[in-house]
């Protein structure tokens, strides 16, 4: 008696969100599919997910040896990085403002300017620009990138419930996609996509970033939230339905099992090869939790994780 | 799944013959029920319905035991998709391949590392569960003795991989008791391997690389057999078989009650991989969809410590946060002039204010209070993290006598705290920091004077 494969029937797709794809642009179209993370065998996946790497807008403070080691002299210039990153395989550049952090450098919108006209002139791969996570600087420098951008279809963030109005209104304004991001909650979510519906920003302008934790450090939480979500949004419901981005490589190294070169149990082992596993993993557990777009660190990390994704996908 | 007094009676005769001593089949199917009488009770019972009524009565994902009672593995028993609607219950386990053709002594050296490693996390150790012995000489008294060689070296549960029933014969000769998993039973050694695994009472392992179908066929012949315990290689390897195929199993255990399929999975991702990282990264993405037991081909810490990381947190129960000992932490090597911050013992928050001083480069003390496992927010609506319970905190575990200031920072979501922890503890300055954790370390940098 042959086995019968159980389908689930869903009602629901997550909304398709495209990045670039105008002002010279690549374009990169993630989400559409009507099932779960893979399955194949039951829905249709139009997109693979997108990998996504880290770009800094000045050489960063702190990041492990093993970052430090596999980017070398690019570290000091961001356009210079975002090009080698595009030859690592990136699918689309997320470029931090950290500059503009009042602690690290308190840069404003002159040099947000510059940089992000920079790094768009260095790759014609999609660009999302994110602030340096302190509300008045974020919109400060974000509304300033969304001009430089005008027209490309950047991914601007983050826009959280606090200034959701601002950011909302700049990617309305300048045809950008806002990168909602809500602390690991999965009402929180819904509400943003909601307050950003009702600004008048459309399904597909939007990413959400449900807020990773690494390995270790919440994955769990963040893994179960995606689940939630992107089941609800299966179910049917249009207000959990935008892809979602998940910042795998921040998180991850910014944990001791990263960064740690001694003083730590024999028991870790060696650290270049923990480290960068770290990301791995967290990663490749948030993408079978439905991530859409994955921003990660370090070119092992990406070489490996576009395998997997392609071997997913095939 | 525990069977109600109507479903058992519904395999009852319904003669309400008397002989169990009870006056109707119905009730005696209560009192089966309640478990107060043996279901052998009843003489006229047939042998099928029997079988029946105890297929119907096991878990939708049979529960399977290897090695002794001191060292065991149990996989299986799932009852949900996904984590969030209940829990998993039983981590895989994670066993290394060792090859007995491997010159004896670097087979003992892989097996004692891999045994003897354990690494801290949470408060719990997390270690391997056990060794795949592979009959690569395909010579048995190879095979028997490097699975003595083994079992020299670690008592932790074996499965014996072999095609051949004559080795596997002689294996199980060493290796037992103990309940190592026999694997594997395929469609041209399967009746005798399931012998094999009756006459020494140990789970064993079927596999097929065909559909499901031939894996099912494969199933209910071993179960005629007598065999309870199995467990499931459905032969897909690589990320995307394995993700399709180990859903569909989980699917149809669980949501069409297929019974022979109900059983827990092994998988091997280093035969899918070509680096090692490729390899734990599988084995990480079969942790969370739905592998029992995973059979790893390289041993490292720096390999396996992630991969028991991920084990822990997808097998945590959301339920039942992960909770840190009240206590004061500290981090880095702090001074009497070091600062002094307030947090509740949710796993999630510790964790993140911890991160955040360390990586900010502070040394501090982390003054951790008993919220029952709830975050900032939480903890305090539900009036478990209020001025009386920090003041406590403050005075019980005597931070006073670690520093020479008298400032204390509560988290900024508890902000509304301040006057009345001010009356608590008139001798501290209450400083209210940051809402997130990610901003303490620019707090501190503008607020502390060291
Ligand atoms: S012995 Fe069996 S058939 Fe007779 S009454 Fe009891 S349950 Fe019914």
């Amino acid at each position: 008696m042959p086995v019968e494969i159980p389908v689930e029937k869903w009602n629901g797709q997550v909304h398709q969100v495209k990045l670039g794809g105008a002002g010279g642009r690549k374009e990169l179209v993630v989400g559409g599919e009507n099932t779960l993370p893979f399955l194949k065998f039951e829905g249709n996946i139009p997109h693979r997910p997108a990998v996504a790497i880290e770009v800094v807008d000045q050489p960063p403070q702190g990041w492990a040896e093993p970052l430090v080691k596999a980017w070398g002299n690019v570290l000091q210039d961001p356009a210079a990085w975002a090009k080698k990153a595009a030859e690592y395989g990136a699918d689309l550049i997320s470029l931090r403002l950290r500059s503009a952090h009042p602690e690290e450098g308190n840069t404003g919108a002159d040099h947000a300017r510059k940089v992000v006209a920079a790094v768009l002139a260095a790759v014609d791969l999609p660009v999302i620009v994110l602030g340096p996570e302190v509300a008045q600087k974020d919109n400060e420098v974000l509304v300033a990138a969304s001009e430089v951008g005008r027209g490309q279809r950047l991914g601007l963030g983050d826009c959280l419930d606090k200034n959701y109005r601002t950011i909302g209104a700049t990617c309305l304004a300048d045809g950008h996609v806002a990168i909602a991001k809500t602390p690991i909650d999965m009402n929180l979510a819904k509400q943003l996509n909601i307050l950003l519906s009702d600004l008048g920003l459309p399904l597909d302008a939007i990413l959400m970033d449900p807020t990773t934790g690494a390995l270790g450090y919440g994955l769990e939480y963040t893994y179960s939230v995606m689940e939630r979500l992107r089941i609800t949004a299966l179910m049917g419901d249009k207000m959990t339905s935008p892809p979602m981005i998940c910042t795998a490589g921040e998180e991850s190294w910014r944990q001791k099992e990263s960064k740690a070169t001694a003083g730590v149990p024999q028991s870790w082992g060696e650290q270049e090869q923990r480290a960068i596993l770290w990301e791995k993993i967290t990663a490749i557990g948030l993408l079978n939790a439905g991530a859409n777009v994955i921003v990660l660190r370090h070119p092992r990390t990406v070489e490996d994780v576009k395998a997997a994704i392609n071997k997913l996908s095939a | 799944m525990a069977l109600t007094g109507i479903e058992i009676y519904k395999f009852l005769p319904k003669t309400n013959c008397k002989k169990c001593g009870f006056p109707t089949c119905l009730a005696f199917a209560m009192k089966v029920a309640q478990k107060t009488v043996n279901i052998t009770t009843c003489p006229d019972l047939s042998a099928e319905s029997r079988a029946a009524l105890e297929a119907a009565g096991r878990p939708p994902i049979q529960l399977v035991t290897l090695g002794s009672d001191s060292k065991k593995l149990e996989v299986g028993n799932e009852t949900v998709m996904f984590r969030h609607e209940k829990t998993f219950f039983h981590p895989p386990g994670l066993v290394l391949r060792v090859k007995d053709n491997a010159p004896a002594d670097s087979l003992q050296q892989q097996v004692q590392a891999a045994a003897e490693y354990k690494v801290e996390r949470v408060g719990r150790f997390l270690t391997m569960d056990g060794f795949a012995v592979e009959n690569t000489s395909k010579d048995a008294a190879t095979f028997a003795k490097a699975v003595e060689a083994v079992k020299s070296k670690s008592d932790l549960p074996l499965v014996l991989i072999s095609q051949d029933p004559a080795a596997m014969e002689a294996a199980l000769a060493k290796a037992t008791p103990g309940r190592p998993l026999i694997y594997a039973a395929n469609k041209d050694n399967w009746e005798k391997m399931a012998d094999l695994a009756v006459k020494n009472k140990c789970p064993l392992a079927v596999s097929s690389n065909g559909a499901l179908d031939d894996l099912t066929a494969l199933v209910d012949q071993v179960s005629k057999k007598g065999i309870e315990e199995i467990v499931l290689d459905p032969g897909a390897r690589d990320f995307g078989p394995s993700l399709s195929t180990l859903t569909q199993i989980r699917r149809l255990a669980l949501k069409k009650n297929f019974r022979p399929l109900g059983y827990p999975v092994i998988t091997f991702p280093g035969e899918a991989a070509a680096s090692l990282d490729t390899e734990a990264m599988l084995a990480a993405q079969q942790v969370a969809k739905y592998a029992g037991i995973i059979v790893l081909d390289h041993f490292s810490p720096a390999l396996v410590y992630p991969l028991l990381t991920m084990r822990l947190n997808i097998y945590t129960d959301p339920q039942k946060p992960i909770q840190v000992t009240p206590q004061i932490v500290q981090i880095g090597t702090p001074k009497a002039t070091s600062p002094v911050c307030i947090t509740t013992n949710f796993s999630l928050t510790y964790f993140a204010i911890a991160g955040e001083l360390e990586a900010a480069g502070w040394a501090a003390w982390l003054v951790v209070c008993d919220t029952e496992g709830l975050s900032v927010l939480t903890a305090w609506a539900a009036g478990k993290f209020d001025a009386e319970k920090i003041a406590k905190s403050v005075k019980n575990f005597k931070i006073a006598d670690n520093v020479s200031h008298r400032n204390v920072v509560i988290p900024g979501h508890v902000a509304v705290l301040r006057g009345e922890l001010e009356e608590e503890l008139p001798d501290w300055k209450i400083l209210v920091g940051p809402r997130e954790a990610v901003d303490v370390g620019g707090f501190l940098k503008q607020n502390w004077k060291n």
